[in-house]
């Protein structure tokens, strides 16, 4: 109850300090870490996927990237910001977001790649497709359920990661949290740790969504949502 | 804290007990947790394997619960059971539900159904043909589970530093409160070394708990 008067309360959602700032900034970190591991791991995970060599390396990143956890990784690049002269409340965070969003992406587009029909592959090249034709109308689109299956991994990770940065003194929801916790306020902690959790979900369906409208048409239902899921293979680590 | 190394060798070598006992916590947490989840999950994905219609609710809860960013679910239990090893524990034992249903339900499900049908020609009772041909035909997809559950909670193990708890996530912590690098580099690569050495003795196991899954690889 005293959750719910917390969260009633217009002063807390004012401000610096207030609710829609630290959604807004919560948001936008784990955006922009999403967005920039996207940029390095999907052309490798394609390029890994379509030549079919690497599979090894891959396999080991992504047992790596479970092995290593958020918070280690994130107190690891602490002393290292320090030294490099760098703001520790911001970037140790991102760097730890966006190294954990990698191996998913890689993993899931190479896996999506591999998972496209040979005979398919073999009728494109028959059919005189170049390689990167290959890839691009035929590969790419049949791999993308699995491909964005991966990017909604790295991206639910990556927004319970930034959690853990209120840690070191960034910003976002976890502030309420570590704040709540610090001053034994126990409402401003749980109202805190019940927006994250949204958070959380709400970009799961948000990104579950996404998949189900850019899914092609040609793939069976049952094909369309995800694909990897019943292996365990594509299961990264929960958030943190 | 800038220019010092980021491990000091002699603070390693006057804190190997300090070391020893955060890595020994680590362990026990981690433990607990898979040997609890492994027993909840079994409970809960034999009922999904009966009625197939508990299945999509209980995968769906687990999944909420695996969604949860870890510090909000710990912290969510602190009010009820305060700062102790039961607030961690229900935490990580969540965490490994959906891995460890999702695996057995898989192992299950991969039985043939013609070896189905020669246990029930055999005249096996369900619970028996359950006990020693499904159960023991699933193993190794219940292992492959195991073993992500494993290397997965000796991460979170280390957040729940954070309530107090924490084993080489204490040490790290540590690290970080006294700007001291050292302790947050012990710390991390030994959980990373943790996590790579259970994984490895986890799949020892399962090889020796499922012998005919080599024999039947060998054949030509």
């Amino acid at each position: 109850m005293q959750v719910v008067a917390w969260l009633a309360d217009p002063a807390h959602w004012q401000g610096t300090d207030g609710i829609p700032v630290r959604i807004l900034e919560h948001v936008e970190a784990s955006g922009l870490s999403v967005l920039a591991a996207a940029v390095i791991a999907l052309p490798i995970g394609l390029a890994v996927g379509h030549s079919g060599r690497g599979a090894f390396v891959i396999g080991s990143l992504a047992n790596l990237g479970r092995a290593l956890p958020s918070f280690a990784l994130l107190l690891m690049l602490i002393p290292v910001a320090v030294n490099l002269r760098l703001d520790f409340s911001t970037w140790p965070i991102l760097g730890a977001m966006v190294l954990l969003a990698i191996p998913p992406m890689i993993t899931n587009a190479h896996a999506g790649l591999r998972g496209v029909d040979r005979d398919l592959v073999e009728a494109a090249r028959g059919m005189g497709m170049s390689g990167p034709q290959v890839l691009l109308r035929l590969e790419l689109p049949l791999a993308l359920p699995v491909i964005l299956t991966g990017v909604r991994l790295a991206a639910v990770q990556v927004v319970a990661t930034y959690t853990l940065g209120a840690v070191a003194g960034g910003g976002g929801l976890g502030r309420y949290i570590y704040d709540g916790f610090a001053r034994q306020d126990t409402p401003r902690m749980l109202a805190g740790a019940g927006l994250v959790a949204l958070l959380a979900i709400a970009t799961d369906v948000v990104f579950e969504l996404v998949a189900r409208i850019t899914a092609p048409h040609g793939l069976a239902a049952g094909e369309r949502s995800g694909g990897m899921e019943p292996t365990g293979v594509a299961i990264s680590g929960p958030g943190v | 804290m800038p220019n010092e190394p980021l491990i000091r060798w002699n603070w390693v070598a006057g804190h190997l007990d300090e070391i020893g006992g955060a890595l020994g916590q680590h362990v026990y947490l981690t433990s607990i947790a898979i040997a609890l989840g492994l027993a909840i999950s079994l409970g809960l994905a034999l009922v999904a394997h009966r009625y197939r219609r508990t299945e999509a609710p209980i995968t769906w809860v687990a999944g909420v619960i695996y969604t949860i960013p870890s510090l909000a679910l710990f912290v969510v239990l602190i009010p009820v059971t305060g700062l102790s090893t039961t607030t961690s524990e229900v935490g990580l034992v969540g965490y490994t539900l959906l891995i460890l249903i999702r695996n057995i339900l898989a192992g299950l499900d991969g039985v043939p159904a013609d070896v189905l049908e020669a246990a029930d020609a055999m005249g096996l009772t369900r619970p028996q043909r359950l006990l020693r041909v499904e159960l023991p035909m699933a193993l190794p997809v219940v292992m492959a589970g195991v073993r992500i559950a494993t290397v997965t909670t000796i991460g979170l193990v280390t957040v729940t530093a954070l309530i107090g708890q924490g084993g080489l996530g204490q040490l790290m912590l540590a690290g970080f409160i006294n700007l001291f690098p050292t302790e947050i580099y012990v710390g991390a690569i030994l959980s990373v070394v943790l996590a790579v050495a259970a994984d490895a003795a986890l799949l020892l196991l399962q090889r020796a708990l499922t012998p005919w899954t080599r024999a039947s690889a060998t054949r030509p």
